[in-house]
């Protein structure tokens, strides 16, 4: 019966190619994510604006205030006074103001001359957004060390993201959010709407295999999956030129693993969902929050409390963003993520039992 | 003796302390229209569904098309023809589609899709619609193509859940008039309807109440049976004693 297996997948091509407004958004999303967190989402620190507190402009505090304002992460705003820094910070004019203290001249002198005192500096930041604050004040910190010529400065190299892109962060992240996207999203609503409108009856009379017609299902969805990671692979590369210099046959191929994966998870709510609106909802609530914030995506994991750390384990996204994110900014091979893809090849086969198992209880 | 097509001897089907079907018994000829009436949540689905293979019976034995429904499932389906109350064809298909579609599934090969596709085109006078989308057909149209693909593979025994739901009283007509020449060529009617003036056209109908079946026989020998003037009559008369409220 193979002839009625192909009549199957030509109908669910068929499907997907009439629908053509669901075509485009499936083909859209991955490039505009991908321009999104490329380019304008970034947790890089930019353009912060520092105003500077002294009592007297002296060569030194110029010095500092010199390399300060060519810095190209920070915008000099002026001088201002001590009155000024509190309405500085409220109004936003300046997230970090730098007070030189009055003596600082003359310490700073004297630590050149080799004399056990220290220049003192304050940094009053505007720590309401933790991320910028925290890099600001370790940017800020270095170039003011640095005026102080005679400390000791830490050298510190950016290993295999020299340029701290965090476009470079964000693509694997992307590419384990959308494929479930993609896959578990749209497979689920297809197979739940047909439960609904009533053809998944007629199909189920018929002398059809029903896991026939669920893999007829799963193969065009898997085609678009596989054009939508050539998609990112491209865009990851010319565009935003993240190197993959692991080699890209590993990233494809693992993604081939978690396209599998997310055809499974498909399947599963499919088989818990009765209406097209439950499974769109359970796909996006219940799939899609656990990536965003346990997979590593957003947050590192080890910022995590110890409870979500646990939690995470069971995210299939932690382990292929992991591992993506070795082979494509690391340039490690295939083999090196050897345990992440055999946990999730171990997570792929759970899931499409469980789910298969369901689906022909269903019938009963 | 005439040929018997669906034979079911004390079919049962239990979920949990719930008996939906209640040992029936009952026997369908070749060719006949079978009218298979019972109020909402009397077990009719149920009872339909173990006789498409969908569904596994407790207890008691049913024939379909020579196969025991209990471990030939999968050969009564290749044997049957079915269409939904609900409306079964894919509405962003065309026409044709959906005949190739169906007629795939029951492994006509293309040479026969064809012939079939054209002689059912023809039949239902549609060859100007045959690349027209489905979705755009009006209902009645629909329900016609829905029942001539059920039946292009000539099944044995064609199951109508409820057919002409929603169809205007013409269409219906018209629709029963496919039946009558579907069944004059020896295909066996099973259907289900809560339209009474359609139990009329049934060549034998069956009641089904609470699970059991309550009377069957020709709707001319029920009405005098029940002393009464139509079958929508005899029906409440047995409706009425219902004890399953839906």
């Amino acid at each position: 019966m193979k002839h009625n297996f192909v009549s199957f997948v030509k109908k669910e091509t068929l499907h997907i190619l009439r629908d053509k407004r669901t075509m485009l958004v499936v083909m859209l999303i991955p490039v505009v994510l991908m321009i999104l967190f490329g380019f304008a989402i970034s947790t890089e620190v930019n353009n912060v604006n520092v105003a500077v507190v002294t009592s007297k402009r002296t060569d030194s505090v110029r010095d500092a205030v010199e390399r300060l304002a060519q810095n190209e992460y920070f915008t000099f705003k002026g001088y201002i006074s001590q009155d000024e820094i509190d309405p500085y910070l409220r109004s936003g004019k300046s997230s970090a103001v730098v007070v030189f203290a009055p003596d600082y001249d003359r310490r700073s002198a004297q630590a050149a001359a080799g004399m056990p005192t220290k220049p003192i500096i304050q940094l009053i930041v505007d720590a309401s957004n933790v991320n910028t604050a925290g890099s600001a004040t370790a940017y800020l910190q270095n170039i003011l060390l640095g005026s102080a010529s005679q400390q000791a400065m830490f050298e510190t190299r950016m290993l295999f993201n020299p340029q701290m892109k965090s476009a470079y962060n964000f693509v694997p992240g992307i590419m384990g959010l959308i494929f479930i996207l993609v896959c578990a999203m749209m497979t689920s609503v297809s197979i739940v709407r047909e439960k609904e409108v009533g053809t998944m009856e007629v199909l189920l009379v018929s002398p059809v295999r029903p896991v026939k017609i669920i893999f007829a299902k799963m193969i065009p969805y898997f085609a678009i999956s596989c054009i939508v990671l050539v998609t990112i692979l491209l865009l990851a590369r010319y565009l935003l030129g993240v190197p993959m210099t692991g080699g890209v046959w590993g990233i494809f191929s693992l993604s081939l693993l978690y396209l599998m994966l997310s055809l499974s998870l498909g399947l599963l709510v499919s088989t818990i969902a009765t209406t097209q609106v439950a499974a769109l909802l359970i796909s996006a609530m219940v799939m899609m929050m656990p990536i965003l914030m346990l997979s590593g995506m957003l947050f590192p994991i080890e910022n995590l409390p110890k409870f979500f750390q646990v939690v995470s384990n069971i995210v299939p996204a932690r382990w292929y963003i992991d591992a993506v994110r070795k082979m494509m900014i690391q340039g490690q091979p295939l083999v090196a993520v050897w345990k992440n893809g055999v946990i999730l090849l171990g997570m792929t086969m759970v899931i499409l039992g469980v789910s298969l198992k369901k689906f022909n209880d269903k019938l009963e | 003796m005439k040929d018997i097509v669906i034979s079911v001897r004390d079919l049962t089907k239990r979920f949990g302390d719930f008996t939906a079907v209640d040992r029936i018994s009952f026997d369908v000829h070749r060719g006949e229209i079978f009218g298979f009436l019972g109020a909402n949540g009397a077990g009719k689905t149920t009872a339909m569904r173990m006789l498409c293979g969908l569904s596994y019976p407790t207890s008691g034995s049913g024939m379909v098309a020579g196969f025991d429904v209990r471990t030939e499932g999968e050969k009564i389906k290749r044997h049957i023809g079915y269409m939904s109350q609900r409306f079964s064809l894919y509405n962003d298909l065309t026409v044709w589609e959906n005949i190739r579609l169906f007629a795939g599934i029951y492994g006509l090969s293309a040479r026969q899709t064809n012939e079939r596709a054209a002689e059912l085109l023809l039949r239902l006078n549609f060859s100007s619609e045959r690349d027209t989308l489905v979705g755009s057909l009006p209902l009645g149209w629909k329900q016609k193509l829905s029942f001539a693909i059920s039946t292009i593979h000539n099944p044995e025994v064609v199951f109508l859940d409820e057919p002409t739901g929603g169809v205007d009283p013409v269409t219906r007509r018209q629709f029963w008039e496919m039946i009558y020449e579907a069944a004059e060529t020896g295909t066996t009617i099973f259907v289900t309807t809560h339209y009474m003036d359609e139990a009329e056209y049934c060549s034998r109908v069956s009641i089904m109440v609470d699970g059991k079946v309550r009377a069957l026989d020709t709707p001319a020998h029920l009405k005098q049976q029940f002393a009464a003037e139509s079958m929508d009559e005899v029906f409440r008369t047995l409706a009425r004693g219902a004890q399953r409220i839906e």
